[in-house]
């Protein structure tokens, strides 16, 4: 079974803070089954029009990108980048439920 | 199960509480029967640097006893048995060459992180 | 039932990961998932029952009105729904953690305890997640 990461990024990216996503690609490129969820500020990198080029580098490798529903409205997020989904904090429980390795970031 | 710690931010409340707190509760984890090992990224990749010396904290006539020993906190964890690696990446990012590290530091590249990971059933990002 | 374990170390009141936190445990309770919450550094403080809320003069609100948060209450809270939900929890605060910061009186139901605490409630769980600060 493939291994299974959950990567929950929190602070809004700087152009040092790429650690999670050099972690998040490696493994996807390993094979591991990695999703990556946005929380907080990590939730501005889902506007549409925003620059964040590392999460397009992490979708064209498959990885799904979540953003927590909360966050965007906090934000006043309204429209989202077509690679990000949005989704509930409950996600993130089902995905602890189920034994995805999980990664604060 | 085997633990993987990662440690990125380094000196964070080190003088405060005499320690680094992540390694401090590895110590006390791994005393507890858990084999858990550490990654050091980031700034704390300057952990595994000799030399390091925080005496001299002074506040009013307060004088700290017992400043943190970093480097003493991580060989007790390499002689207790535990993996102590650090990205070399982010040693170079840092001007930390290979002679200035304590012994008994891993290096490992980034693109190794895959397979490190995999080797852990809990992988905690401090 | 599957019971998730979770370390928090942010102090109330200073980072947005509390209020994620609390949201994160909420919605596991919620789910009927039991719950361990493992308190280390400044979120000892968190089930302190001496914080008080206050007044807001910047918005005109008495204390009434601004019915300010006390993170005290949260954790009541979510005490009275595992109760509800007949679920576990259990909210251990780092006792060295709570001697530095003279977090010691908190809410009915907290326990004083260490890592060999976590290290235990880690292997009682199914997963593990550590919600570190900066």
């Amino acid at each position: 079974m493939r291994p299974n990461y959950l990567f929950i990024q929190s602070s809004g990216a700087g152009p040092h803070d790429d650690f999670a996503g050099t972690l998040a690609a490696a493994l996807a490129h390993d094979g591991a089954r990695v999703t990556l969820l946005l929380v907080q500020n990590g939730a501005l990198a889902a506007r549409r029009g925003a620059r964040a080029p590392q999460l397009d580098a992490l979708t064209a490798a498959g990885v799904p990108v979540l953003a927590d529903e909360f966050a965007l409205r906090e934000r006043g997020i309204a429209e989202v980048a077509p690679n990000i989904a949005p989704t509930g904090i409950d996600t993130l429980v089902g995905a602890l439920a189920s034994g995805a390795k999980a990664l604060w970031n | 199960m085997r633990v993987l710690q990662i440690i990125e931010p380094a000196y964070r409340a080190t003088l405060e509480e005499q320690d680094d707190t992540v390694l401090w509760f590895t110590r006390a984890i791994r005393a507890a029967g858990a084999p858990a090992d550490v990654l050091l990224c980031g700034t704390a990749v300057n952990y595994t640097v000799r030399g390091q010396d925080a005496e001299g904290f002074q506040v009013g006539g307060w004088t700290q006893q017992h400043p943190p020993a970093i480097e003493h906190d991580l060989t007790k964890l390499i002689e207790s048995g535990a993996r102590v690696a650090v990205l070399a990446e982010d040693l170079a990012e840092r001007g930390i060459a290979a002679e200035a590290m304590l012994p008994g530091v891993e290096v490992l590249s980034r693109r190794s992180l895959g397979g490190l990971c995999a080797q852990y059933q809990r992988i905690w990002k401090w | 039932m599957s019971t998730l374990t979770f370390l928090l170390m942010d102090a109330p009141y200073e980072q947005a990961r509390t209020s994620t936190a609390f949201r994160l445990i909420d919605a596991a309770l919620r789910r009927g998932v039991g719950v361990r919450v493992f308190a280390y550094e400044g979120a000892v403080s968190l089930p302190m029952t001496s914080q008080k809320p206050h007044a807001n003069a910047v918005h005109g609100r008495t204390l009434e009105e601004e019915a300010h948060p006390t993170p005290h209450a949260w954790v009541g809270s979510l005490i009275e729904l595992a109760k509800s939900k007949g679920v576990s929890f259990d909210w251990v605060n780092c006792g060295l953690c709570v001697d530095d910061r003279g977090a010691n009186d908190v809410v009915e139901g907290v326990r004083r305890g260490s890592p060999a605490d976590f290290w235990k409630m880690n292997l009682e769980s199914v997963n593990t997640l550590v919600i570190p600060t900066r």
